[in-house]
């Protein structure tokens, strides 16, 4: 494998992690809190059928993106009002919002524009364009980096950077701000952050309001810059393996980035059966490839990679008074 | 309690006589869905010009997952369709089981054999179209690498892929050709968004022309084709539309005569195989407005010239279905 193919590989993971990390931290808000979200695919699945259709309707990807993340808000305002104000099972909403999500974006886009469940391709102002960072054709030149700069970290579309962004920024709220301090505490004691005189439904749905907004922007992202449209169940399981790589990263945000580049690696492998074979030197099934992420979450799960030790109250609705 | 009873009775009744009656014609279109550009929306256009001509109507009816197909062809013979016509080779295990249990019923399948004596087979000859744009893209080709996306792996994609192979190598024996297929399972013929990634990486590769045989998938393959600024070849129906100057063409598979025939004879359906190939106008490539600036006249001339040879024998394709083996490219 030569250094051009390796940059090309990169390239690819970085495409392919965006979603998965601004899943994965959706999740991270959300968990963290004590709201499990098994709904994350969901999400992205209305918020790239909302900015897709907006998208197409306005011609301006912003408002596009802005109906993504409203969408995707709803979905998750109904699971905190099933999960936070009447205590239900988590788990079971979520999966219930997946399957509503599934169905009603086929619905809408149905009939909004009578393609098969599929948004009119978007073009020009409609969708987000890759950006050429400054310096990177003059940087081509500096060996080893250079070329990494202008094939690798330039040439993405602007939600690339923002959800880069995103790992830092939620690594600071989360463990430098009294909000951050709050969020993990009330996933962790909920009763210990009432008793201090701290609302813990008010924490939680602002938790599942920042997942809902994160979710958003996956969606967009998937639908306006990774691809031109909304299809029928376009996300195809990300949100799932979002959440295997929010297990993996052990709900820590710079772990996740991490997973989810691993992840994103490997969905690249997976699309380039020709550098593998040429690398381990044995035609490995793509199949394998594409089970890898999996694989490697069990293994975590089962305790053979470290141990992974969820926020103690998720899962739990908390009761005030028993 | 006993009033519903009534009422179901009635309505079940109802619902026979009205099918007994009408005996109208039914479509089912494959996971793709009905929209998906290519293979079904093929067959719907074929439908709806049959309804258009004769102002009759038809029942339809989409797949959401696999559980549903026998289910709905026995809801579809239940209710009296006749003939049944289902678009996709996944059909096949279920007609055979299905078939026997109607025998007034007539049943058409297209892109797979079913040997039942109320059951008429059409199937295509990809191969022969496959290399035809093949030959298109090795011509159009300057770098001398190309690509194919298929869409699930199974033979019958193989066959596209063995033919467009054989017509890369006919025009240029030095060409590489670079084989993907989406995935194992019917979800491959909708996934752009690994389409278009695929495409990528076969650009990357070196490859300036893809030809994209994957169903619902091809829409993110064509998409990033014009993206990357490079050509891609549509497939099934005329895609040429869809991004115009950078759809080199697309390789026709006149689903749409299948199902308009099929319909057109009606409950007279004659069962049996029907192949539709290159001499009988099942397959081709697409020539119009949106590609004439790609294609030049020497390209058209030369694969005119090999369609003509392929119809009167003197050029053999080979079909990858017949030996699963390809003399041009290994999977």
């Amino acid at each position: 494998m030569d250094y051009a193919t390796l940059l090309q590989l990169l390239d690819t993971t970085l495409r392919l992690a965006t979603p998965l990390l601004f899943a994965c931290l959706a999740g991270l808000y959300s968990e963290r809190a004590g709201i499990f979200d098994i709904g994350l695919e969901g999400k992205m699945l209305m918020a790239a059928m909302a900015s897709a259709s907006v998208a197409f309707l306005t011609g301006s990807v912003w408002v596009g993106m802005f109906a993504g993340m409203a969408a995707s808000l709803v979905l998750a305002g109904i699971h905190g009002v099933a999960s936070i104000t009447f205590r239900g099972n988590q788990l079971i909403s979520g999966v219930a919002l997946n399957f509503v999500a599934s169905g009603i974006t086929v619905l809408i886009a149905q009939r909004l524009f009578g393609q098969g469940g599929r948004t009119p391709p978007l073009a020009g102002d409609a969708r987000f364009e890759a950006i050429t960072l400054p310096l990177a054709e003059e940087l081509r030149g500096v060996p080893v980096l250079g070329p990494l700069y202008a094939e690798v970290i330039s040439g993405h579309p602007l939600l690339v950077y923002v959800a880069l962004l995103m790992v830092p920024l939620t690594w600071w709220v989360l463990y430098r701000t009294r909000f951050g301090l709050r969020l993990r505490a009330v996933g962790e004691n909920p009763a210990a952050v009432d008793t201090a005189g701290i609302s813990v439904v008010g924490l939680r749905f602002a938790a599942v309001a920042i997942t809902g907004i994160l979710c958003g922007l996956a969606g967009a992202y998937m639908a306006t810059a990774l691809q031109a449209g909304f299809g029928r169940e376009m996300t195809a399981g990300r949100g799932y393996i979002a959440l295997a790589a929010l297990i993996f990263a052990k709900w820590r945000p710079v772990a996740a980035l991490w997973a989810c580049l691993l992840f994103g690696f490997f969905q690249a492998l997976a699309l380039r059966p020709d550098v593998v074979e040429a690398v381990v030197q044995v035609k490995v099934p793509v199949p394998f490839l594409d089970a890898l992420p999996y694989v490697l979450t069990v293994l975590v799960l089962a305790g053979f990679v470290g141990k992974a030790i969820p926020p103690r109250a998720g899962g739990e609705p908390y009761v005030k008074e028993r | 309690m006993t009033l519903m009873k009534h009422f179901l009775g009635a309505a079940a009744t109802l619902a026979l006589t009205a099918g007994a009656v009408a005996a109208e014609p039914a479509i089912i279109f494959d996971l793709g869905g009905k929209f998906d550009k290519s293979f079904n929306e093929a067959a719907f256009n074929g439908a709806e010009r049959w309804a258009q001509e004769t102002g009759g109507t038809y029942k339809e009816l989409e797949m959401q997952d696999e559980a549903q197909r026998e289910q709905a062809l026995r809801r579809l013979a239940e209710a009296g369709s006749n003939p049944v016509v289902m678009t996709g080779f996944a059909f096949g295990d279920v007609l055979a089981k299905v078939a026997p249990d109607f025998p007034d019923t007539k049943f058409a399948i297209v892109d797979m054999v079913v040997e039942q004596p109320n059951v008429k087979s059409v199937v295509f000859n990809e191969h022969e179209g496959s290399y035809l744009v093949g030959m298109m893209a090795g011509l159009a080709s300057k770098t001398g690498t190309v690509g194919f996306i298929g869409g699930m792996d199974i033979p019958l994609i193989r066959k596209f892929g063995c033919g467009y192979a054989q017509g890369v190598k006919a025009v240029n024996p030095d060409a590489t050709v670079v084989l993907n297929m989406t995935g194992t399972t019917p979800a491959a013929w909708n996934d752009p968004v690994k389409g278009a990634e695929l495409a990528k990486g076969q650009k990357a590769q070196g490859a300036d022309v893809i030809y994209a045989a994957a169903g619902g998938t091809g829409v993110g393959v064509l998409q990033a084709a014009a993206d990357e600024g490079i050509l891609s070849i549509g497939v099934d129906s005329n895609q040429n539309y869809m991004h115009p100057g950078s759809v080199l063409t697309s390789m026709l598979k006149r689903v749409d005569n299948a199902v308009y025939e099929a319909f057109k004879e009606g409950e007279a359906l004659t069962p049996g195989i029907n192949v539709m190939g290159l001499a009988n106008d099942g397959v081709g490539y697409a020539m119009d407005e949106n590609n004439a600036s790609l294609v030049t006249a020497e390209m058209q001339a030369a694969v005119d010239a090999a369609a003509e040879k392929i119809k009167s024998g003197e050029i053999v394709v080979h079909d990858y279905m017949s030996d699963n083996t390809c003399p041009a490219a290994t999977f």
